[in-house]
């Protein structure tokens, strides 16, 4: 019952990735390699079209994903998942909001579970730029070092990254001028 | 009763005008849901947001629930709930279908491969940013490497990574705060 499955493991990852934005990368990354249901290439298109489009970025990512492994009812059932730990915390918590804010535990737990996320993302990010940047079927054939990078690809993401990082600007623009840059540089 | 859609609507709205939601839709709600509806107070909003960063999920569902709860008890926070993600359900749906339904096309593949490279980069740029906040001492830097190398060499579920580093921020500011005790009670 894929669909059963589907909500599951979108209840899992919305119970348990903290931070917003990119917290749900890494849940999406063990799911790829768990079920298959996409492929890492897919996951780099979802951070793409996620970043690129209105709305939350999780509920964008559970929506792409969902629709790949199911269409529509993937997609409505996935989001369905992604979002139901989230509403039903609030609706416990909504009596108690000042003093689990400011609650010491609450405060511990975090302080552990920030330093966790950022290093599951960490991972998942170099799971995902193995993919893009490297070339790791034609290194095993031919087993000579410099095959396993792909030079173009890297170069563009070195680019991307300094640029991002002194410029700015919304993540959109360079996403856009990467595809046009593959498009001309036929990558 | 008319609260219902109306909750809807402005939720959807404020879906459909965040790129990346979390902090991104800070200013949004401000105005839409602060200044033009008065269905919460600049406080509230920002205790909201202490609340999401401290609960999984996505925060602009802590939001939309909260607020939604508030002014219209459970079929409130679901109106708004559902409002917030309604946009990205509908425009991620799009978006997949092209790209899956184009995928076979040359220059899409070559365009994809540039916006892999791209993504990369955003990638580990937003895991910069984030080890800024989430990594802030010695501690917090040992649990990020732990959890690093830990999923980087075994495949064991982030469920567990994430359980076991919220029981060691517990256990760091526990002990960290017993010894300063102790300090300060031995001058």
């Amino acid at each position: 019952m894929i669909y059963l499955r589907l909500f599951w493991e979108f209840f899992k990852t919305g119970l348990f990735s903290v931070g917003g934005g990119l917290a749900t990368l890494p849940f999406l990354y063990q799911m790829q390699a768990k079920t298959g249901w996409f492929t890492v290439a897919d996951l780099s298109n979802m951070i793409a079209v996620s970043e690129s489009t209105p709305g939350p970025m999780g509920i964008n990512m559970a929506t792409y994903t969902g629709y790949t492994v199911a269409g529509i009812p993937g997609a409505l059932i996935a989001v369905a998942g992604e979002i139901l730990p989230a509403f039903l915390i609030i609706l416990i918590v909504y009596r108690l909001l000042d003093r689990f804010k400011t609650n010491r535990y609450v405060q511990d737990v975090l302080y552990g579970l920030r330093a966790a996320s950022a290093a599951m993302i960490l991972m998942a990010g170099l799971r995902v730029a193995q993919t893009a940047l490297l070339d790791v079927p034609a290194w095993r054939v031919s087993g000579a070092f410099f095959e396993l990078f792909r030079p173009l690809p890297i170069l563009l993401a070195a680019a991307v990254f300094i640029l991002y990082r002194k410029v700015g600007k919304h993540p959109l623009w360079y996403i856009l001028a990467s595809g046009l840059i593959g498009v001309l540089l036929k990558l | 009763m008319r609260q219902i859609p109306d909750l809807f609507l402005t939720f959807a709205r404020v879906g459909v005008t965040t790129f990346g939601g979390g902090y991104a839709m800070l200013p949004v709600l401000q105005r839409e849901v602060v200044e033009a509806k008065q269905w919460a107070t600049e406080e509230e909003l920002a205790d909201i947001y202490a609340i999401g960063q401290c609960t999984p999920g996505v925060i602009a569902v802590n939001v939309s629930t909260y607020i939604g709860y508030k002014k219209g008890r459970l079929p409130g926070a679901v109106a708004a709930t559902f409002g917030v993600v309604f946009p990205s359900l509908v425009i991620i749906t799009l978006i997949t279908a092209l790209i899956r339904n184009f995928s076979g096309i040359a220059w899409v593949q070559h365009a994809l491969a540039g916006i892999r490279a791209c993504v990369c980069a955003l990638v580990f740029s937003s895991v910069i940013k984030l080890a800024k906040k989430a990594v802030p001492d010695l501690p917090a830097f040992l649990v990020f490497a732990a959890v690093f190398l830990l999923s980087l060499f075994t495949d064991v579920s982030n469920v567990v990574w994430v359980v076991a580093a919220g029981a060691a921020g517990v256990m760091i500011r526990r002990l960290a705060a017993l010894r300063k005790k102790k300090g300060g009670d031995g001058t």
